[in-house]
């Protein structure tokens, strides 16, 4: 029985209903509280569970996420929000050297249930500081698992399945999706949290995506046919770990793959993809494998400079044609 | 340190005109880069070096001409030092830096008539597999994909047209539904590879003998009269079973030549040489040769000359063949010394059937002969083998009752 929801508040709603069905999830940081939060994601949890559940923290990252790795080690569900990416460098150390690592170090006497939510991407000329992805960066901490909901069906079962889980996961929201419209059923059965989505069947290239590029890409491949492309575009889902097995078997079918993320180019986590889906399926490309990314530079404050620093949708059908029809890309 | 000198571009050039430099000194070179264009009596050629190194100085000036043999450049080799270099060691010569991506030089690739050398000729991993499959060889394909890579499709593309388009028997749609023009010369350049390589890769060896062809051919004519004239069987096919039962004994003849390593098969799927109407040819197999009765042979023969001709063969057909039969029977010439097809590692050819004066115990009478001939692998087998096979098969057919 789906019904159409924006992205945050089908965020809203996993949340509410975990926090119903057990007393032992809560959430805490800046702004969750009285305000509602920054994107309106923890709106009405205030007034319905109270101080006690819903906390509103000061501003120190590195404090409230030291408190929510504390509370999950005794046994609590807490789920944290940083309110954006940019500002989760301070809560690094709770995260990477605490909740991915102290399950490992114990034998697993103390699981870490921790959920960190936080939201990233550039958004409008938030400038330079308040514009960065940064995933490349939690995807090299062995024991984290990474979620990154597109839709707002997936951030309804992703968060709720990161909420059930005794395993620190970061959901890692976009900005610019909190008010994306999506059909949501609140009672399906999910996929695995961490298994990739193929949004389009396609034949001749596979482009290989995740949270908003996700979107572009779909838009993308919907101008691709136009000009008979037939691309396959798969959403991951999740960066950690990666459904190897989804891209691999589309690569295999397609012999073309594009890789389109949003963070920057260098040591990203395109350079990821390619590398490990050119040691799965060396034999099977018919084209070098590309990555489409965000330059390598600070996100600019104009606004024209910034939307021409991470992939358009024009970019994303100008990579697959150059992939797909080179020739004809020569005599243009 | 050495000296490039004045090539001879030819048997009669004595002397040859330097027309222009395409390196200047401190240019990196790499083996088969052009370096210069040199006038003959032919014309401009262009000419390679055949060392990695640097130019280092210009010897002969544009314009000037110069006995073959001339020094007209001298070349520093890899590692070595340059000679105007201060002799202290502290101040060494940074070592040549050599370019970031292969150079090729367009407009002078077409002129030459080897393939490319691989490591410049791109050819996608899939591309190239599937070639392989195909028995295509990517070298000698223009390339489509990416930075001018030779993708899948160009394989494919060849393979195609490889048995003609079937527009040609099928029924035309439309009048303007003519074959692709390109068709034919596709095949002929597929042809052309594969020859090419056979003659580059495969040291041949040729054997012929005369086999008295009259005992099989009364056997079948007679064989022949009980049959309805749909069944009836031609020669050809007695000689594709007698070759088949033969090879049984010479497993050396029958398999590919794969890695640098002969795999004999212990089946044998003999290929068929068939012409096609508007050009060129093609060679399907027919499997198991040697366990099929003739008349399932004719029928498999006749089923294969019909695919061949309408274009709708099956890939593994073009590709399983262990080795060939090709027969020039119609075309009235005496013999044929075929080259093999890789990477099978033998081809059999059959000559026209002709009336010769033979001689049968003490008397000379006329019989129908045909000359059989076979181009053996030397990197597989050799002549004393391959020979031994041509007198068995002569043996066989004269006891066409056994086949």
């Amino acid at each position: 029985m789906a019904q159409e929801m924006l992205y945050w508040q089908a965020l809203n709603r996993a949340m509410d209903i975990e926090m119903e069905e057990d007393d032992s999830v809560f959430v805490l940081g800046e702004d969750v509280g009285l305000y509602g939060g920054s994107y309106r994601v923890t709106d009405g949890l205030y007034a319905k569970y109270g101080e006690w559940r819903v906390r509103d923290t000061p501003i120190s990252e590195g404090g409230f996420t030291g408190v929510g790795v504390g509370a999950a080690l005794v046994g609590m569900r807490p789920i944290v929000e940083i309110m954006t990416i940019n500002f989760a460098m301070l809560a690094l150390d709770s995260i990477v050297n605490g909740a991915a690592k102290i399950s490992l170090m114990s034998g697993g006497q103390f699981p870490v249930g921790l959920v960190v939510r936080v939201p990233g991407g550039a958004a409008h000329q938030l400038a330079a500081q308040h514009a960065q992805r940064l995933e490349q960066m939690f995807m090299n901490v062995p024991g984290l698992r990474i979620a990154v909901p597109s839709t707002p069906q997936d951030a309804y079962w992703q968060l709720r399945q990161a909420i059930a889980s005794d395993e620190p996961i970061v959901v890692l929201e976009h900005e610019l999706l909190y008010f994306v419209k999506g059909m949501v059923d609140i009672v399906a059965e999910p996929p695995p949290m961490h298994r990739a989505a193929v949004r389009r069947p396609g034949k001749d290239l596979t482009i290989v995506s995740y949270s908003r590029m996700a979107l572009l890409a779909q838009e993308a491949a919907a101008e691709l046919a136009k000009e008979g492309i037939d691309a396959e575009v798969i959403d991951l889902r999740s960066l950690k770990p990666i459904d190897w097995d989804t891209c691999a078997t589309s690569i295999n079918k397609t012999h073309r793959l594009l890789v389109v993320e949003e963070d920057c180019r260098f040591a990203g986590a395109g350079a990821e993809m390619l590398a490990s889906l050119t040691e799965r399926c060396f034999f099977s490309f018919d084209a070098p494998p590309q990555r489409l990314a965000g330059l390598d530079i600070p996100t600019p404050y104009n606004g024209a400079l910034e939307a021409a620093s991470i992939p358009r949708v024009a970019d994303i059908v100008d990579a697959a044609r150059t992939l797909c029809k080179p020739a004809q890309k020569a005599a243009e | 340190m050495s000296e490039f000198k004045m090539p001879a571009l030819g048997a009669d050039m004595d002397h040859g005109t330097l027309v222009e430099w395409l390196k200047q000194p401190g240019d990196h070179l790499t083996r088969g880069d052009i370096i210069a264009v040199v006038e003959t009596d032919k014309g401009a050629v262009e000419v390679e070096v055949f060392e990695d190194g640097t130019l280092e100085r210009l010897i002969a000036k544009p314009g000037e001409r110069l006995p073959v043999g001339a020094p007209i450049a001298i070349i520093r080799d890899v590692g070595e030092r340059a000679p105007s270099a201060p002799a202290t060691p502290q101040a060494p010569t940074p070592p040549p830096v050599p370019p970031l991506a292969p150079r090729v030089a367009t407009a002078a690739a077409p002129l030459r008539a080897a393939p490319q050398p691989s490591h410049t000729h791109r050819i996608s991993p899939l591309a190239r597999r599937r070639a392989k499959e195909l028995g295509i060889d990517p070298d000698a394909l223009v390339g489509s994909g990416p930075g001018g890579a030779v993708s899948v499709a160009d394989v494919e593309a060849v393979a195609r047209a490889a048995p003609p388009p079937a527009a040609v028997s099928a029924p035309a749609p439309s009048p303007a539904s003519a074959p692709a023009p390109s068709a034919v010369p596709v095949m002929r350049s597929v042809i052309g590879a594969a020859m090419a390589r056979s003659k580059r890769e495969i040291p041949h060896y040729y054997l012929s003998h005369t086999v008295d062809l009259e005992p099989a051919l009364r056997w079948l004519e007679a064989a022949n009269l009980k049959r309805p004239m749909a069944e009836r069987m031609l020669y050809g096919v007695l000689l594709l079973k007698a070759v088949a039962l033969t090879l049984r004994e010479f497993p050396e003849l029958n398999g590919q030549f794969v890695n640098n390593q002969f795999k004999a098969s212990a089946a044998i799927h003999l290929g068929v040489a068939i012409s096609i109407r508007q050009g060129g040819l093609i060679a399907p197999a027919i499997h198991d040769v040697d366990k099929r009765n003739l008349s399932d042979l004719m029928a498999a023969f006749r089923d294969l000359v019909r695919r061949a001709r309408a274009g709708s063969l099956r890939s593994s057909e073009l590709s399983d063949g262990t080795i060939t039969v090709t027969s020039l029977g119609e075309q009235g010439v005496e013999g044929i010394f075929p080259i093999i097809y890789p990477p099978q590692v033998a081809i059999v050819g059959f000559g026209a059937i002709a009336s010769r004066p033979w001689v049968v115990g003490d008397a000379i009478e006329p019989r129908r002969v045909i000359t059989a001939s076979l181009s053996g692998d030397h990197r597989v087998s050799d002549g004393h083998r391959g020979g031994r096979f041509l007198a068995a098969l002569g043996g066989l057919l004269q006891e066409p009752g056994k086949l």
